[in-house]
């Protein structure tokens, strides 16, 4: 629509024709006089009626430290990382991956060679140091699909505001303890 | 007829200037519980429970919003002019006190430890006029604030405080004449007692809804709450105020809401009265209040419920609408005054 046509649109040519990019306008009573104060006292009625219906509808707030909304299932929260479940070994074979496939670049590894006696991995080489760093991390979940023996996967916690950015950089033993606090799942259907 | 007004009822100087303290105390103290019973009930209309975190339910929040307030640095604008910009506050605040001084609670003078006691500040038979003349007083307190303040904001909400004041002020007392002609007295005790049988709401139920409308402008309570306008004027003529000075407009603020409940009860509902139940003396004082409660409530309720009214809209209203609907009021309460 053109800046021109609005200025002469056809619309008050007195022949009632109107083009199609002009609306008419739904207009109400005229405001103000007696018969407006009218109104405004019953249309004041209706106003305390709904408000009145919102005080019985009750309150809908999530009182948020206590009572934590459910996540969903595909919710990206805090990294967890897995270990078997029948030999107890990490799941992690430090071939960084995760790190190349980082966006953020915020997971550094450092790859080492299992000891045959004492085993820590599952694989030839194990992480040495697998750190991520939450305060620059973007919880894509890039890492959780790049990896090959789903080691890294994307848990559900969301609560990890700290004090010092330092205690933002989270290491392989605290990714992978369980989370102190569970966040709660949603439900099927929920 | 005397020349100087009569008082209904003398205590000795020593209970009197008791009586001021108490009258001073309790005002102050129903503050803080206003400012929790509205946030809570507004909060109920906005489908929130409201404050929930200070204290328990949240009871200890007005308590943390008056020490933040205390704790507040003074700020003053360079421009402003300083003796009246300290004064206005206390100008705002101090009649606030005085209306609520004038509302009875209480006929009768009540026995505590023996001495007679009036359940309210004074009980002059000028006693309507004078809540009058202290709310008028009062809103210099607001126009002075905002002048002095040397900012536009302050002085737009300022400006607006005039245009409300006279648009409302004329319409509020007009509505009050029906009161005054079928009651014969200015005296509020007076007043009340002559609605023992009726309360005045029924018979005047015009002058009533006028009266109330007129208040909610008074008392600058939403529709009306043009010289705060938060959506435009920042916070109006307290914008430049901080920490104490302006506790002390909230304060203001929520006495006369207390006082406009107070107000409405004694001239309209029937004060201490209750219908076919006769309670005791010391009754009185929580009939009052419970009354009191319930006009605060639908003041909360209006305010959940309606938007500001523009400027223009404010006054064609006042003068328009309820100026002539309080006169004919009046004229046809002393016709049928007169007439029976």
């Amino acid at each position: 629509m053109s800046r021109t046509g609005t200025t002469s649109h056809p619309a008050s040519d007195g022949l009632g024709l109107l083009s199609d990019d002009v609306v008419a306008v739904q207009r109400g009573p005229e405001p103000g006089g007696l018969a407006g104060a009218y109104r405004i006292f019953g249309e004041t009625l209706r106003g305390l009626k709904t408000t009145f219906g919102q005080v019985v509808a009750g309150t809908t707030t999530v009182e948020y430290p206590e009572e934590k909304v459910p996540v969903y299932p595909r919710f990206r929260g805090r990294h967890r990382l897995h270990t078997f479940e029948d030999t107890g070994l990490e799941k992690c074979v430090g071939c960084s991956l995760c790190a190349a496939a980082c966006p953020a670049d915020c997971i550094r590894v450092v790859a080492a060679e299992n000891d045959p006696e004492d085993r820590v991995s599952g694989g030839e080489r194990y992480a040495a140091v697998y750190e991520i760093n939450m305060s620059r991390c973007i919880f894509c979940g890039y890492c959780e699909i790049a990896c090959p023996f789903d080691a890294i996967t994307m848990g559900h916690d969301f609560e990890l505001a700290d004090y010092n950015r330092s205690d933002l950089i989270f290491t392989k033993e605290m990714l992978l303890q369980e989370p102190p606090v569970r966040t709660p799942l949603r439900r099927e259907g929920e | 007829m005397p020349l100087l007004s009569t008082v209904g009822y003398y205590e000795p100087w020593y209970v009197q200037i008791l009586k001021a303290l108490v009258v001073f105390g309790v005002g102050f103290s129903l503050v803080p519980l206003a400012l929790l019973y509205e946030r809570k009930l507004l909060g109920r209309f906005q489908n929130r429970p409201g404050p929930n975190r200070v204290g328990p339910f949240g009871t200890l929040q007005p308590a943390a919003d008056i020490l933040k307030l205390l704790g507040k640095e003074q700020f003053r604008p360079t421009n402003a002019i300083g003796w009246l910009f300290i004064l206005s506050p206390l100008v705002a605040m101090v009649c606030a006190l005085a209306t609520f001084m004038l509302i009875p609670f209480s006929g009768a003078p009540q026995d505590i430890l023996g001495t007679p006691v009036g359940l309210y500040g004074l009980d002059s038979d000028i006693g309507l006029l004078i809540v009058f003349a202290f709310a008028s007083v009062g809103s210099y307190g607001v126009l002075l604030g905002g002048w002095s303040s040397a900012s536009k904001y302050s002085f737009l909400g300022a400006m607006r405080a005039a245009a409300q004041l006279i648009s409302y002020e004329i319409a509020q007392g007009l509505a009050l004449l029906g009161v005054i002609i079928s009651a014969g007295t200015l005296s509020l005790t007076e007043i009340v007692d002559e609605q023992s049988a009726l309360w005045f709401v029924i018979p005047q139920l015009v002058g009533a809804i006028t009266f109330f409308i007129a208040t909610l402008a008074e008392i600058n309570r939403t529709p009306f709450d043009l010289l705060e306008a938060d959506s435009e004027l920042v916070a109006g003529f307290m914008t430049e105020y901080g920490g104490g000075r302006f506790a002390l407009y909230y304060v203001a603020e929520y006495v006369h809401l207390i006082v406009a409940g107070g107000l409405f009860t004694t001239l309209f509902l029937g004060g201490w009265h209750l219908p076919f139940v006769d309670q005791p003396g010391w009754l009185d004082p929580f009939v009052v209040l419970a009354k009191t409660i319930v006009v605060v409530t639908f003041i909360v309720w209006i305010r959940a419920t309606l938007p500001k009214l523009r400027y223009d809209q404010l006054m064609t209203f006042g003068w328009k609408v309820l100026l002539p609907i309080a006169t004919v009021n009046a004229l046809v309460t002393a016709v049928v005054v007169v007439a029976w």
